[in-house]
Parts: structure tokens; sequence; C-alpha cells
């Protein structure tokens, strides 16, 4: 029998926040000499309280607006109580009932293997007008939290210890929680880079799964697949399979904190074998908490049904309930920026690009900001596919290199009819001659009026003759000039 | 000299004028430590002699300007203390030194006052008489046999018995007023939010309040106007200003205009008893509100009607949060394990826990907020019609130690009085109202959230006429 994964996500995202969710200690942890970066408060000592940090709670309100989340006018935090030796008041602050954002989406390609499956009862199905392939991925809520301390178990003088760093502890955390809409890994992939590159945009966080800024938690539970998918059929586009509602599994297993797009991935095609060989042999699956041990690389039982934690939340009553108004909402939604599916629309509208070369320019904000002064720079000399192809195929380090030499490389790349030096220099003497203001500019270290004489050189030249060669020349000319 | 004859009114007139020093009135406070802590069992750390008559020294050198200038107080072992041991009572911080100080500790340090030492109590202030400390109970100044009224209860005889002129305490269901009504000591409960909770170890958080225990209204307001204002440090202090309360002191030429409320739940007037009281304190507390009208008050009788709910309601809330503040104690940091926990924070606990649990929460801790927003708007409701409610700090003088220990049923009953007030964040003051044979009893006028200053007001005309506070104990 086929079956169809059904998995929901949480992604954990730790804020870039100066300091710390509830104190002044730095957020950057990274690489830091252990418990050097903290106080009172974040060592959770007794008497110290939590003053939330104001930046922190923006930047996720931003990240919610960002996904089409509506905001809580109302919101407070939370006390998730439980034991454990990096959680050092035995509660961690967290949002329970009034996250500070709700209702959101996202939208993937739609990547499921046999054919489209239906969403949950309860889903309100928006598919983006008129694209088929598109797929919105409903996120419940994103809300706050504060991370936790981190323990390293090594050995010291022949003993097995395990040591509490507390420089994580008290960094400000951002949960977003999806809906079990995924129907496929490739499905959760989109998501969680797309996730990433919003993150990105805004300037919130590096999301950087290496270092944990980023983490992921997935659940997933196994349905077996509709008669058409059993007998591997398309559905027609005809019908509307968006309407039929499916039924959720009776249980979900968890696995706990995977810090790879990769072993997401493997965690999640372990998951989807274990699960397939029990209902295959009979056997109902338990509701569990896992985790992905990347040695064995297979998912490991932590936590079954009967101890499932109640964390006995209530409201934190070191903090009192928060509230925004509608015009604080508005302003920040006035800083953000222009977004990623904004960026690759307008791309390939202002600039004509395909679909591919548009999403390849947009991937980091900087890459992008790069792609458009090389256009502006270029001032009509190149295309902007021209532009593009060059940069997506040359894998272009904007780092090390300015607008102008790439605008250069391209043209000397480009094949000419060849043009004697001497006429070369004749016009780039008249160029300089005519434009003694733009001279002066340049000497003054206004760069950018190299490329204007440069585009009127050409325009004389008609096009003719090694650009490399004549860029050379006329920064040699204007030097000495 | 002895500094028990004191209040820091006083003592700071007298050195002022040059006629006595800071390190004569700590040299007085020692000496009285020394006669007395092993008896009473008062104080569970003292600060050593050479670094108090350091800091005296300097204080000297610099002159007496600071509102606190050279006063020796106590702190309830709750307030963290960099470098002093805080143990809260309880044997599971029997060795914890704190690596900073609380806000309202640098506070009154920045003011000049001298930290003598600290104080025992209910072990995390889980207790009325003090009998739940770890380390012993602690007897009333007043007699040795009885309890010393809880939970800050060495603070309020370290007072009594001139240890210090002021002590610090928390109050979280009357754990102020309670002891300094049984230490013949003005008693402050401030509005929540009044005083800042940072560095003070918390029990129930939505409740606790700090405040202080003096011989005099005087003293009192004097403490607060140190204490009092808004802390980066903790989110849930107000941004109320803080008024000028010294002068509020002598505001009211009498009590003419003002009326005061009383509520049948509180106390009965009249040949009536009041349910649950003793006699002779119900006569007692009679006296006292007979002293506000004869300084020209009037009465009302005002309607409270879910008193007894309260303290139910009390008994839900305050041990749901004890059991989340206590979870820090996990046997890894602290030195000491879970099996350190006295029984009554285990009782806490567990019915903190169950309270809070999956399945339980709604029918207690929902339930339990519901009526704490019934008990606030009754209140706020009184209080369009009365300037202050007058009301008795406690159903019974102090009892004999040991005697309640085991029947924590009737200890929570004795907080009738007293827990209405935290969980409408109110402000109250515990006054000194006569005795019961050597046992002081005390009364409480209960305000509005942030009147603070009005209470000292009326506290002060009452005061002039009782004089209470001059009959200090026989030693």
């Amino acid at each position: 029998m086929k079956y169809t994964p059904i998995i929901g996500l949480e992604v954990h995202v730790e804020l870039s926040t100066k300091s710390k969710m509830f104190c002044s200690c730095p957020s950057d942890y990274f690489g830091k000499k252990p418990n050097s970066q903290c106080c009172p408060v974040c060592l959770g000592l007794p008497g110290a309280l939590p003053v939330p940090n104001k930046k922190a709670i923006e930047q996720t309100i931003l990240f919610g607006l960002s996904v089409g989340c509506g905001i809580a006018e109302e919101s407070k935090f939370d006390r998730k109580n439980y034991f454990y030796p990096d959680l050092p008041k035995g509660y961690q602050i967290s949002q329970y009932d009034e996250p500070l954002a709700f209702n959101g989406t996202l939208v993937i390609a739609r990547s499921e293997s046999a054919s489209d499956a239906a969403p949950l009862s309860g889903a309100s199905p928006r598919q983006m007008a008129g694209t088929r392939n598109d797929k919105q991925i409903r996120i419940r809520r994103v809300h706050l939290e504060e991370d936790t301390g981190k323990l390293s178990h090594m050995t010291i003088g022949g003993k097995n210890v395990a040591c509490i760093d507390f420089n994580r502890s008290g960094v400000p955390l951002m949960e977003i929680v999806s809906e079990p809409d995924f129907r496929s890994i490739d499905e959760v992939d989109q998501y969680v880079r797309k996730i990433q590159q919003i993150i990105r945009y805004l300037g919130i966080s590096g999301a950087d799964m290496e270092k944990g800024s980023m983490r992921i938690e997935p659940s997933i539970s196994i349905l077996p697949a509709s008669p058409e998918q059993q007998r591997g059929e398309p559905i027609s586009n005809t019908t509307n399979t968006t309407n039929i509602e499916i039924k959720l599994p009776d249980y979900r297993v968890e696995i706990k904190n995977i810090n790879s797009f990769r072993f997401v991935r493997k965690a999640l095609e372990y998951e989807i074998l274990r699960q397939t060989a029990l209902l295959e042999s009979g056997v109902a699956i338990d509701q569990e908490t896992r985790g992905y041990s990347e040695t064995k690389n297979a998912t490991v039982s932590q936590r079954g049904k009967e101890d499932a934690m109640d964390y006995r939340y209530f409201p934190e009553p070191d903090i009192p309930p928060m509230s925004f108004a509608q015009t604080q909402i508005s302003k920040l939604k006035a800083q953000i920026g222009e977004l990623p599916d904004q960026k690759y629309e307008r791309f390939k509208s202002d600039y004509g690009l395909s679909d591919q070369d548009s999403r390849q320019l947009i991937e980091t904000i900087e890459r992008a900001e790069f792609f458009e002064k090389c256009v502006h720079s270029a001032k009509g000399l190149l295309s902007s596919k021209e532009i593009a192809n060059y940069l997506i195929n040359q894998k272009t380090d904007t780092k090390t290199q300015t607008p102008i030499e790439i605008i250069v490389r391209i043209q000397g790349s480009k094949t000419f009819v060849p043009v004697s030096t001497e006429i070369i220099l004749e016009v780039i003497h008249k160029n300089l001659a005519e434009n003694s203001k733009a001279v002066a500019d340049f000497k003054s270290g206004k760069e950018q009026v190299k490329m204007f004489l440069f585009g009127n050189i050409l325009k004389e030249l008609k096009g003719q003759g090694d650009k490399k060669k004549i860029m050379e020349l006329l920064v040699l000319k204007l030097s000495t000039s | 000299m002895n500094i028990r004859e004191l209040t820091i009114e006083t003592a700071l007139k007298r050195m002022r004028a040059g006629a006595l020093s800071a390190t004569e009135l700590i040299l007085s406070a020692l000496e009285n430590i020394e006669k007395y802590n092993k008896i009473y069992n008062v104080l569970l750390t003292v600060v050593d002699k050479e670094s108090l008559l350091g800091e005296a020294k300097k204080i000297e050198t610099s002159g007496y300007d600071k509102p606190l200038a050279g006063i020796p107080i106590v702190l309830k072992d709750l307030f963290s203390t960099k470098g002093i041991r805080t143990t809260a009572g309880s044997k599971v911080l029997k060795s914890y030194v704190p690596s900073y100080d609380a806000t309202v500790v640098k506070k009154l340090r920045e003011a000049g006052a001298i930290v003598i030492g600290k104080a025992n109590q209910d072990a995390f202030a889980h207790g009325s008489t003090g009998e739940n400390s770890d380390f012993g109970s602690t007897s009333s100044a007043y007699d040795v046999k009885y309890v010393a009224g809880g939970s800050s209860s060495g603070s309020a005889v370290a007072v009594a018995l001139g240890m210090c002129l002021a002590s610090t305490g928390t109050d979280t269901g009357g754990s102020v007023r309670v002891p300094a009504s049984f230490n013949n000591l003005v008693g402050l409960k401030p509005t929540y939010g009044r005083v800042s909770r940072y560095g003070i170890i918390a029990m129930a958080s939505s409740l606790d309040s700090v405040g202080h225990m003096t011989k005099t209204v005087y003293d009192n307001a004097l403490l607060l106007s140190v204490t009092a204002g808004i802390d980066p440090y903790d989110a849930t202090t107000g941004l109320q200003r803080v008024p000028d309360y010294l002068a509020s002191l002598s505001s009211l030429k009498s009590l003419k205009g003002i009326t005061i409320g009383v509520s049948p739940e509180y106390l009965v007037v009249g040949k009536k008893v009041t349910d649950g009281m003793n006699p002779i304190l119900e006569k007692q507390t009679e006296e006292a509100l007979a002293v506000f009208t004869s300084l020209g008050a009037t009465i009302k009788e005002i309607d409270l009607p879910h008193t007894k709910d309260a303290l139910e309601t009390y008994y839900v809330l305050c041990p749901s949060e004890v059991s989340s503040n206590l979870g820090r104690y996990d046997g890894i940091r602290y030195g000491k394990g879970r099996d350190a926990f006295g029984l009554e924070a285990r009782r806490r606990i567990m019915i903190g826990t169950y309270a809070l649990s999956a399945g339980y929460y709604d029918a207690y801790y929902t339930t339990a907020q519901k009526v704490r927003s019934i008990v606030c708007q009754e209140f706020e409701k009184a209080f369009e019609s009365v300037d202050i409610v007058f009301a008795p700090v406690s159903p019974s003088p102090s009892s004999i130690v040991g005697e309640l220990v085991d029947d924590p049923m009737s200890l929570y009953l004795s907080d009738i009085y007293t827990v209405p007030v935290n969980l409408a964040g109110l402000a109250a003051l515990s006054l000194p109202a006569g005795f019961v044979g050597n046992l002081p009893v005390g009364i409480q006028i209960i305000g509005k959230q942030w009147s603070e200053d009005r209470l000292y007001a009326i506290a002060s005309s009452y005061e002039k006429k009782t004089e209470w506070y001059k009959k200090g104990p026989i030693l």
C-alpha cells in the first residue's frame, strides 16, 4: 500500500538582538568562553526577574507580518514548567495561548509525489491565483520564548561529566509553528529554506543551522494514500481536490531539535520507512517523541505517550501583559522592505528575467542588490539579461568585486570588431576634453563618472573595439590627464 | 544609651546634632544581638563586627546627610545580599551566597543604612507564625514562649529587641503585617509594584510585595521614601510618581471628613462577636476604631462578601506560583537537594503542582483568577465611598510556640484578614493597637493602590493619640 506523509513543522530561530530576551547580557554567544555572558537573570538566580526585550518582540511581529499573520492586540508571556539541567529556573518563559502572531501562510511550490493530497479538515484552502503549482502552507502561530543553556557531555580527569554553558540561556527564540500541511519531504525542505530566506531578508537572525541559530522539529505521521494515488494515477486538474478533507491519523511522532537541512531530510526519510513498516505489519504506531541520531542515521525513541510532559503553563506573573496599538503595528509594517516573493516578481517584470534567473538572483538580499547595482552601472550598455547570466554562471564573488569591474568584464568577454589604438585614443581625448567637469569629478573620487565616459566612448565607436582595452586606456588617460 | 529606646527619627536627630555616633549605635545593636539572639533565634547571619564598625566610621567621616545615615537595619533572609549568605529560612539554601544585591538593598545602602544581619523567617516565607523556619522558630519579643508571627518573624523581633532600628520584610499574604502586629510595630504592605522585587527570593510573584517594619509611622514613611519607585530590573514596578511621604505625615489636622469603611466580614462592630475572633482582641480592635472616630473620622459599613472566597483563592494561586518558583532548587545548583525542603514547602509544591496540572487547571487556577478579579472589584467599589478600610490583622494574638504546628488548616484560616489585600494589590499599614495580656495586637488600615501617603497621614494622627510604640518588651 502507498502512504502519504503528513508533516508539520516547528522552526526555532534565535533572534540576533544585541541583548538577551530578559536581561542585558549579549545574545551573541557563538564561540564565546563558556559562562562568560551571564548574569543573575539568565542564570535564574533566586530573586532575579525578567524584563522583556522590546526589540525581540518587534522582530517577532515583523516576521509575523512578513508571512501574513494577524498580530495579537493583547499578548502575554507564560511559564512552561519542566525540569532539565539546562533550564536554570525550572521553567521556560514562553507563550502559550496568546502568541504574538498567528494565522499566516507561506507559499511554496507544490511537490507531492503521486498527486495532490487533500488538505486537512478545517483547512481553508486558498490556491494562489492561477498557479496550479503553488501551495500554501498555513502558519498556525509565531511566538517568542527564551533559549536554554547548553549541555556538553565530556570526560574530565577520567570522569564522565555533563557541563552546562549558560551563555545561550535567555537568548531570544522565535518559534514558528506550521499546520500539518506538508505532504512530502521536498515541501518541508522548500518551506524551511524560504523561512530562512525571509528571516535573513528581515535581518532578524542569521538563521544559521550549523551554528544552531535555526533548529527544526518535524512532527510526522503517515496515512494510506487515496485510491487514485494507490493506482498511481494523477488526479486530473479539473477535479477540485483541494476541497476534499482528510482525517488526521490519531498519532504523531515528533522529532526533536534537528540542526541541518540534510538531517531533516534523513530523519523524515527514516521515519516514513519505519512507520510504513509498522503499519504494513499491522502495528499501531504510538504517539511519541524521538530524537535523530546522526551516527546511527536513525530516529530513536525519547519519550512515549505515558511520559508526555505536563508543562503546567500559567501566565508569567513577573511580566505584565502586552498590548499593541494598530498604529504600532502599522509602523512596524512600514519597516519591512521588499520580501523575497515581491523581489522575485519585480525582477521578472522590471528586468524581463526568467523564473529561474529571478529566483537565483534574489536568493540573498546582497546578491539581489549587487545585480541591481550592476544594471544601474551598466547605463544601458548591457542588457539586464546579460548581467544576470554573467552573475549566475560565473558565481561572482560580490564581496571582492565592484559592479563596474563586472560590467567591464562582461563587455570585455564579448566579441568585437577591432579598432586601432590610435582611433580609440583619439575618441578618448575628444571625450575628456568635452567633459572636463566629469574628469574633475573622477579626480575627486567619483568612480561612477568612469562609466559615463566609457558609455560615451563606446557610443562614438559604435560598439566596436576591445572593451577591456578601451577601459584600460580610459583609466590610463583619466589618471594622467 | 540603648538603641532599643530610639527610633530612626530620634537617632538621626541625635547623630546630626553630634550627640550620638554611628559607631555607638552599631555597638548598642551588637550588644542586644549578643544578649538576645540565642534566646529568641532572631538573626541567621550577623555581619562581622570589623566590617560593621568600618561602615559606621565611613558614615561618621562623611557626615549624616543621607536619609538613613548610620541606621542599622536587618533584612529578611529573602533579600539577596552580595557576599552575605541568604537562606530564605530554608536548608535548601543553607550555604547560598548571592553574587548581587537586591535593588532595595542597594537603595538602602546608598541611603546610608548599615545592614547588620539577616533575619530568620518561615522557610521561603511559607507561614504566619515563624515556626516553619528550617532554622527553628523565632520567639515574640514580648514573650519568649510565644511565636513572633510570620513569615517575616526575625525582622519584627530584631526591631523590637533593639538589634536594629528598622527591618525589611515581604508581605505575600500578611507576612509583614502579622509579625509587626505581634511585636508592637508599624508594618507596611505597599501597593504591588510600589517597591522593586528584584533580588528578593520569590514566594508567589503576583502577590509578593516588599515592605518593612519600624517602631513609628515617621520611620516607616522615611524608609518607603528610600525604597519606593520604578526599577528597570522589575517589569512590574509602577510608573506612578513617588509622593513625599514625610510631608504627608502632617497633611491632616484631624480626621474630619475621612470615611472609614468597616466590613462585617472583618469586624462586627458592637456587642455581637465576630466569627472566629478572639474576644479580647476584638475589644482592643473596636477600641482602636473608636480612636479614629474620636479624631473625627466617620464609620461606614461596607460589604466585602467574597472575603472568605479570597482566602481559598489565595491558597490556590499562592501554591501554584510557589510550585513554579521553587522549581529551580532542583539539586543541581545551590548545594542541597530537594530532600532539604521542609514540610510546608513540600505541601505547597504538591498543592500548586496539582492545581496547575492538565485537567485541573480550569477548575482551580482559572476559577481562582476569576475570584481574584471579583475581590479586586469589591475593593474598588468600596473605595468609591470610603477613604480607607479598617480591619484587624489576625483573628487571635500570638500563639504558644508549637501549639499550631501540626494544624496547617487553622494556620491558613488565620490569614483571612490579610490575604485579600494581596490579591487586590492594595496598600495596607498595620499599626499597634494595644495588648492582650503581655501580647501586642495590631489593626490595619487598607487603602487603594498607590495611597501610601494617605495611609501615613491617617496613621500619623492615630499614632499621636495612642503612642503604643512607647511600650517596649519587658526583658
